[in-house]
């Protein structure tokens, strides 16, 4: 099945036969990456620019090495030291750089939406990299992957998404990828850090982590930004942990083979217990990692592919 | 005595609630009969409507024109030009300018701009507390000498109770009427969209609809206190009904108002991110919708309005969160209308006693009917023309809608202010 896509701005806007035909290519480019000789020129003589007008360290980082694996040009911009204080806006920036005609534009921005925006105004494939509470897709994308690979299928799983839904960019990219493929999605957390509107998303809601992670195949921690655990979304950081903490004793719900996952960068002693994070026979996090570079460089992959077939438009 | 006759019109008569076939005639800039056969032959002018609708003109509450501060936006003569051929004949603006209207000379500056500009009528209304900022009420006495028709901070919520409480007190001594946006301030700061399903999945901060509830609460409970004549500019959610027909109920002198927006439109317009669609308070659930529109056909709602917000290309060309609030509405505003009457929702008699009786009653104006020696404020349109619309032939200065793109149906042909012809298209 051809990928059709001009942008990756989502999981939503996918089918679940692009989200077989990103993973499929990803698993190549997963023993590309184990090799010695780790090059090919899927990307040569391309220019990816990764305009990150958030911090990132881990995700900025795999968006440039998977660009450099495949033979672009990969220059990385931060938006946040640059011009866009007051004054330039996101369009104009997205003008400016249009001009300088990259291939492929990684871009991660705080608001939800302006990847989209963003995307309207300039003639090369844009990637997001996170946008706002909105998508993180390759994230969704990379657990998916992981998942596969581990669990031999992505299909009728149990899978518990457990922590700050309601902020989470990574939740929101995985309950829509998940449910496309589906698999039984639960989530767990405090009420105050679940989005509005939960009922209606086809997910079972837990408050009470013990039930939650019953029999569930994997478990899905988030991370909890430092500045929601100061009274205003949960009372402390201590009460977090003792209710939603994952442990060996909680763990001990799950099926016995679950894998445990998260994005990183981890709080231990918060979100999760510092020796199921190090666990190999539990913690697949360091495959999740590994799993972002080809997750990525089979996304641009399939980008530039669709570029290459089609003349440039000539933007209005 | 230069008199008009309107021959072969169906006449939207809001008072008796009903549309029937006639003439009526025009003396001196007011109705002065009116009637379904023996039309009289005295007419120095007769203008044949071709079985077409004439109602009373629109009485838009609500609409921005942003002078003084950014005439780029909106001047009298744009929104007056867009006012006329929306058949809309009287315009009761806005104070929310930079800087507000808070102080009798800067009323009168735009009194004078308005009426030079304008071709229709214009009705300033004025600040509720200086600057909109929520601390000290206004010179109510004199603003109302200067003609301020109404006192409002509009989308700006008197936060505190003490001053809300004070300037009520004091607007009813005067017989001042107060217009009120209902908002819990805490709740819905940094809100973009109203919370739920749509607003969760587009990773939009959300505002429930409780917010409001709480804001309309609140001012009811001050209105009660204080006996002040009040005006709820919109009212967008059912939860929201209980606590206004309590308060009719008490006797309190209370109405209410909604925008055409949130009665022709609901949240999932928003679609990607389009911010043509962010208004104040953010679009609702099509549940809500339906309960406005009913809330209107029952009375509960008892007036319409454009809430046209101007905002130019670049304070919209933002990512959802970022970009300015409110749409353009003075030519779109029948026609949206008519799309409740086209489906059946709301009968025409019942659309113009929201968007013109109504309104004109609550600020104590003759116009808004069809009675003899009301003012000849009319609009002739025909109900029926399909078009396209297309943003960039509006003839506001900001292009702004929610509505470029989309069908329409019904198109003004041509629009009276005290009988004097303002707009004319009679081709269309």
């Amino acid at each position: 099945m051809a990928f059709q896509h001009a942008h990756l701005l989502g999981i939503e806007p996918l089918a679940p036969s692009d989200i077989s035909t990103i993973l499929d290519l990803s698993d190549r480019y997963v023993d590309l990456n184990r090799r010695d000789q780790k090059h090919s020129d899927a990307l040569a003589g391309l220019t990816q620019i990764n305009m990150f007008f958030e911090n990132s360290t881990r995700t900025q980082a795999s968006f440039e090495l998977a660009g450099k694996r495949l033979g672009a040009d990969v220059m990385n911009m931060a938006m946040q030291a640059s011009s866009i204080k007051k004054g330039e806006t996101l369009i104009d920036t997205a003008m400016t750089l249009n001009a300088m005609h990259p291939d492929l534009l990684v871009v991660r921005h705080p608001q939800s939406g302006a990847v989209d925006l963003l995307s309207q105004k300039v003639n090369c494939a844009v990637l997001n990299a996170g946008d706002g509470r909105h998508e993180h897709p390759t994230q969704a994308l990379l657990d998916a992957l992981t998942i596969r690979r581990a669990k031999g299928r992505l299909h009728r799983l149990s899978i518990a998404i457990c922590g700050d839904i309601a902020h989470s960019r990574v939740a929101r990219s995985n309950i829509i990828l998940l449910g496309k493929m589906e698999n039984r999605v639960r989530l767990v957390g405090p009420s105050t850090l679940m989005p509005a509107g939960i009922s209606e998303f086809g997910v079972e809601v837990f408050e009470d982590m013990r039930e939650g992670l019953r029999d569930v195949d994997v478990v899905m921690m988030l991370r909890l930004q430092r500045e929601r655990m100061d009274g205003g979304f949960i009372p402390s950081e201590r009460e977090y942990y003792h209710r939603y903490g994952l442990d060996a004793e909680k763990l001990g719900h799950a099926k016995a083979d679950a894998i445990v996952m998260h994005p990183g960068p981890m709080n231990r002693g918060v979100e999760i217990d510092g020796e199921i994070a190090d666990d190999i026979n539990r913690s697949v996090i360091q495959e999740q990692v590994e799993m972002g570079v080809a997750v990525r460089m089979a996304a641009m992959d399939l980008l530039a592919r669709n570029l290459r077939a089609k003349p440039k438009e000539v933007m209005a | 005595m230069t008199t008009v006759l309107f021959q072969n019109a169906r006449l939207v008569d809001p008072e008796a609630g009903e549309v029937t076939e006639g003439w009526l005639l025009v003396e001196e800039g007011r109705i002065a009969a009116r009637g379904r056969e023996d039309a009289p032959s005295k007419a120095g002018e007769r203008v044949d409507c071709g079985g077409k609708f004439l109602a009373p003109g629109i009485v838009d509450l609500g609409v921005k024109v942003c002078e003084p501060g950014e005439r780029h936006k909106e001047s009298y003569r744009s929104a007056g030009a867009a006012a006329a051929a929306g058949g809309v004949t009287t315009m009761i603006t806005r104070p929310d300018t930079a800087p507000a209207i808070d102080s009798p000379e800067t009323l009168e500056f735009v009194a004078r701009r308005a009426n030079e500009a304008a071709p229709v009528n214009v009705l300033p209304m004025a600040a509720l507390t200086k600057g909109r900022e929520g601390r000290e009420m206004t010179e109510i006495g004199f603003l109302m000498d200067a003609g301020a028709v109404a006192f409002t901070d509009c989308d700006h919520v008197v936060a505190d109770n003490k001053v809300l409480s004070r300037a009520l007190t004091y607007a009813r001594s005067l017989g001042a009427l107060v217009i009120g946006h209902v908002q819990d301030p805490g709740l819905s700061a940094g809100a973009a969209a109203t919370s739920g399903k749509f607003a969760s999945l587009r990773g939009l901060p959300g505002v429930g609809t409780v917010a409001e509830r709480m804001g309309l609460e609140r001012d009811l409970a001050l209105v009660e206190a204080t006996g002040a004549k009040y005006h709820i500019d919109q009212v967008t959610t059912a939860v929201s009904l209980p606590a206004l027909e309590r308060a009719r109920a008490a006797g309190l002198d209370v109405t209410a108002g909604t925008s055409i927006h949130h009665l022709t439109l609901n949240e999932l317009d928003v679609a990607d991110y389009r911010t043509f669609f962010k208004v104040k308070p953010p679009l609702r659930s099509e549940d809500d919708r339906r309960a406005m529109v009913e809330a209107v056909r029952d009375g509960s709602i008892d007036i319409i309005g454009s809430m046209h917000t101007p905002q130019d290309e670049e304070s919209k060309r933002l990512p959802f969160e970022e970009a300015a609030s409110g749409a353009v509405a003075l030519e779109t505003l029948l026609p949206a209308a008519l799309r409740l009457y086209h489906s059946g929702e709301l009968g025409l008699p019942c659309l113009f006693r929201a968007l013109a009786l109504n309104p004109a009653k609550r600020l104590g104006l003759e116009a808004g009917r069809l009675a003899e020696g009301a003012p000849a404020d009319l609009v002739l349109f025909d109900a029926d023309v399909p078009f396209v619309l297309d943003r960039w032939t509006l003839r506001s200065k900001s292009k702004n809608t929610p509505f470029d793109g989309q069908r329409l149906q019904g198109r003004v042909l041509a629009t009276y202010v005290s009988g004097t012809v303002v707009y004319e298209n009679l081709n269309a």
